[in-house]
C-alpha cells in the first residue's frame, strides 16, 4: 500500500513539474561576481533582481513569471564562455551577462550562433561592430561615450594637451584607442599614454609618470578597485591636474572606497541613480532599501536589462529567442509605457543604445550632476 | 633625481610589507620544512578579522587591530599547525605543499561567501598627511609603514639572536635531533614559529589593507610577490628574504617607471630566473645551512 502510494505520489509530481517549469522562464545571468569584477557583478545581480521581482509581482513577461539564474564568470572570460556554452545548451529566451568587455567578446559568437539576444553590460567599441545581430547594449559603447569626453576636454577644461592612463584589458584598450582617436581629430595632444594592469595595487610609478607629463587633464579609465587605488595615490603625491573620467571614475563604489582622494574628480555619466530624473533616483531609494548600499551605473544597467527583455518579448509577442532579438532592434521603450526602463532608450540595428547622458563631478564624496546631453538622435 | 627618490621610498614601503610575508616564508621552512603557499591568504586574512570586530562588533579600530593579531595567532599560528602541519608533515613535504595550496583556496573563498567579493576600503595607522621634502611627497603613512615593518623586522633578530628562547628556536632549526638532546623543547619552538609567523602576517595585513583595499584575492599577488623575494634573498635566511622583499618592492616600481608599465610584473619574475640559474641559493642564502 505503502509503495503504491509512494508510485503515485512520484507519478503526480512528474506530472506536476512540467506545468511548474512552463509557468516560469528561467533567464541565466552569466555575470562578474568575484575577481576584479566582483562590484560590477554584484551591482548588476542585485538590480536584476529587484526587477524581476517587481515584474513577477505584475504578473510577469507575457503571464510567466522569471526566474533568474546568476552564474559567476569569476571576471575571467574563458569561464564565462564556458558557462554561456551551458546555458544555452538548455535554450533559454535569453542571455544577461556578461559585463566585462573581455568576456563578453569571448561569448557574443556563441549567443550570434544560437540566434538569442544577449543583454549585456560591454562598453568596449569594438564588440557591436562585429556584425552579431544579438548582442544589445545596456550602456554606452566608447564609440558613442569617448567623443562625448574628448567634446568635454575641448569644450569644458579648454584642454590642449591629455595624459591617458588606461587599464590593460579589452575595456582599457577599447576606451584608450576611441579616446586618442577623438583627441587627435580635436587637435589635443596626448601628453602621455600609461598602460595599467587589471589589479593593480601600487600606482606610484604611474603617477609620477602623469605628474612628468606636464598635461592639461589626465584622462583616467581604469576598473573600479584600480581607479580608486589610483586616485589614492594621485591625493598622496599632490598630483594637482583635473582627473577626467568615464562612468566608472564618478561612480559610487570608487566613492566609497577612494574616500576623499575621489573629490574634484570630473566627467561623463552615462548612468546614475544622482541623475536629476525623479524614476532613476527612486529606484537608488528602493536598491539602497533593500541592500543596504547605493548603487553604481552597473546596478542600474542589470535593472533595465529585465525591463528591456520584457518590453522586447511583448513586443514580439511571445517567448522565442529569435523574435525576441528581432523586437529589440529600432525598438524604443519609453518609461511612460515601462516606467522600469527609467530613461527613454532606442537601440539601433547593431544592438548599439542611444539615451541622454550626464556630466557631473564628485563633491565632498558625493557625485553631482552639472550638465544633461541629450540623445544623439532625436 | 627627486622622481627617482620618490619612487625608492615607495618601492621600500611597499617591500618592506613583501619582506615580512617573505620572513614567514623562511622561517616556516627553517624550522618545519613546510612550504607554505597559502602564506599570500594568511596576509590577506587578517585584515578581515579587523573589518568583522569594527563592521559586525563595532569595535574601534585599534582594537581591532589587536583581535585580529589575536585572532592571527590562533588560527593561522596554533590552528595551522595543530590542524594541518603536525598530521601531514609525517607524510613528506609534498602532500603539506598540497593542503597548503588547498588551505589557500579554502580561505579565499571562505573570505569571499562569508564577507564579500568586493574590495573593502580599510582604515590606516596612520594620518592621512603628505609632506614635500626636496621636492620628493612623502606621505606619513608611508613613512608610517617603513617604521613599522622595520620595527618588526629589528625586533624579531633582536627577539632570534639575543633571547634565549630565540637561541632555541635557532637551534631547532638547525638541528632539531641535537637541539632535542640538549633539552631544548623542540615542539614548542615549532610552535612558537608559527606563531611568530602568524604575527608577521598580521602587521602585513595591517599595513598593505589600506593601499591594496581588503580584498579576498590580494594573497594571489602578495603570495606571489612573497614567495619570489625569500627565493631571491634566499630561503634558508631571514635577512635574505627581508632583503629580497625590498629588493622586489624597489625593483617593480623602478621597472614600472623606466622600463614599461606594461611588463612592470615581468622583471621580478625575470630576476626570479637569473637567480635560479646563477646563485640558486638566494643572494644571501648559504648551500644547506638552515638558520632562522
Amino acid at each position: 500500500m505503502k509503495r503504491a502510494t509512494l508510485l503515485g505520489l512520484a507519478f503526480a509530481l512528474g506530472l506536476a513539474m512540467p506545468v511548474m517549469a512552463q509557468d516560469t522562464i528561467k533567464i541565466p545571468n552569466i555575470i562578474e561576481l568575484s575577481g576584479g569584477g566582483a562590484t560590477v557583478g554584484n551591482n548588476w545581480k542585485n538590480g536584476s533582481q529587484l526587477a524581476a521581482e517587481e515584474i513577477n509581482a505584475a504578473g510577469g513577461i507575457l503571464g510567466k513569471k522569471i526566474r533568474l539564474e546568476f552564474v559567476d564568470t569569476a571576471s575571467d572570460p574563458g569561464k564565462a564562455r564556458a558557462a554561456v556554452q551551458r546555458a544555452l545548451d538548455e535554450e533559454p529566451i535569453a542571455i544577461f551577462g556578461p559585463i566585462y568587455s573581455g568576456s563578453v567578446s569571448a561569448t557574443l559568437k556563441l549567443t550570434a550562433d544560437a540566434e538569442t539576444a544577449q543583454i549585456m553590460g560591454g562598453e568596449a567599441a569594438n564588440l557591436t561592430a562585429q556584425g552579431s545581430k544579438y548582442l544589445f547594449r545596456t550602456s554606452f559603447g566608447q564609440n558613442v561615450s569617448m567623443p562625448k569626453i574628448a567634446n568635454y576636454l575641448r569644450d569644458e577644461v579648454k584642454a590642449k594637451s591629455v595624459a591617458v592612463v588606461y587599464v590593460n584589458n579589452d575595456f582599457g584598450k577599447g576606451g584608450r584607442d576611441a579616446i586618442i582617436k577623438e583627441l587627435k581629430e580635436r587637435n589635443i595632444a596626448v601628453a602621455a599614454d600609461l598602460s595599467t594592469e587589471a589589479g593593480q595595487a601600487d600606482f606610484a610609478a604611474d603617477v609620477i609618470k602623469l605628474k612628468g607629463a606636464n598635461a592639461d587633464a589626465i584622462f583616467v579609465y581604469l576598473n573600479e578597485e584600480e581607479s580608486a587605488r589610483f586616485l589614492r595615490e594621485a591625493k598622496k603625491q599632490g598630483l594637482n591636474r583635473p582627473l577626467i573620467g568615464e562612468t566608472t571614475l564618478l561612480g559610487q563604489k570608487v566613492i566609497d572606497l577612494a574616500g576623499d582622494a575621489a573629490d574634484g574628480v570630473k566627467g561623463h555619466v552615462g548612468l546614475t541613480v544622482d541623475a536629476p530624473i525623479p524614476a532613476i533616483q527612486e529606484f537608488g531609494r528602493k536598491f539602497q532599501a533593500r541592500y543596504n548600499y547605493k548603487p553604481d551605473h552597473n546596478g542600474v544597467k542589470g535593472y533595465i536589462a529585465v525591463y528591456m527583455l520584457k518590453a522586447a518579448a511583448e513586443k514580439a509577442g511571445k517567448l522565442q529567442p529569435k523574435a525576441i532579438a528581432a523586437a529589440l532592434h529600432g525598438l524604443t521603450i519609453t518609461p511612460d509605457k515601462t516606467p522600469g526602463i527609467l530613461i527613454e532608450a532606442t537601440w539601433d540595428d547593431t544592438g548599439e543604445i542611444d539615451r541622454i547622458s550626464f556630466l557631473g563631478e564628485v563633491k565632498d564624496g558625493k557625485q553631482v550632476i552639472t550638465q544633461i546631453l541629450p540623445k544623439l538622435k532625436k | 633625481m627627486a622622481d627617482f627618490l620618490q619612487l625608492l621610498i615607495s618601492g621600500l614601503a611597499t617591500g618592506a610589507i613583501y619582506a615580512l610575508a617573505a620572513i614567514g616564508f623562511t622561517l616556516l621552512w627553517q624550522t618545519s620544512q613546510t612550504i607554505n603557499f597559502a602564506q599570500g591568504e594568511f596576509v590577506m586574512l587578517p585584515a578581515f578579522f579587523a573589518l568583522v570586530a569594527m563592521t559586525w562588533l563595532g569595535l574601534p579600530f585599534a582594537v581591532a587591530v589587536v583581535i585580529a593579531i589575536v585572532c592571527s595567532m590562533l588560527v593561522l599560528g596554533l590552528m595551522f599547525k595543530v590542524v594541518v602541519v603536525q598530521p601531514l608533515i609525517k607524510q613528506g613535504v609534498l602532500p603539506l605543499v598540497i593542503s597548503t595550496i588547498a588551505l589557500s583556496v579554502l580561505l579565499k573563498e571562505g573570505v569571499k561567501d562569508v564577507y564579500s567579493a568586493e574590495a573593502q576600503p580599510f582604515p590606516t595607522l596612520f594620518p592621512d598627511v603628505t609632506l614635500s621634502v626636496a621636492g620628493v611627497a612623502v606621505s606619513l603613512a608611508q613613512v608610517g609603514v617603513l617604521v613599522v615593518a622595520f620595527g618588526t623586522i629589528v625586533a624579531l633578530q633582536w627577539f632570534l639572536g639575543a633571547t634565549r628562547i630565540g637561541r632555541q628556536m635557532q637551534a631547532t632549526a638547525q638541528n632539531p635531533t641535537v637541539a632535542r638532546i640538549l633539552g631544548v623543547p623542540v615542539e614548542r619552538m615549532i610552535l612558537y614559529t608559527f606563531l611568530i609567523n602568524a604575527v608577521l602576517a598580521a602587521m602585513a595585513s595591517i599595513l598593505i589593507s589600506p593601499i591594496y583595499l581588503a580584498k579576498f584575492s590580494n594573497g594571489e599577488s602578495l603570495g606571489l610577490a612573497a614567495f619570489v623575494a625569500a627565493i631571491v634573498g634566499g630561503f634558508n635566511q631571514v635577512r635574505g628574504a627581508i632583503v629580497g622583499g625590498l629588493l622586489i618592492g624597489v625593483v617593480d616600481n623602478l621597472a614600472a617607471a623606466y622600463v614599461s608599465t606594461s611588463y612592470r610584473q615581468a622583471v621580478p619574475l625575470i630576476l626570479l630566473v637569473a637567480i635560479i640559474l646563477f646563485r640558486p641559493q638566494g643572494l644571501l642564502g648559504r648551500r644547506e645551512e638552515r638558520a632562522v
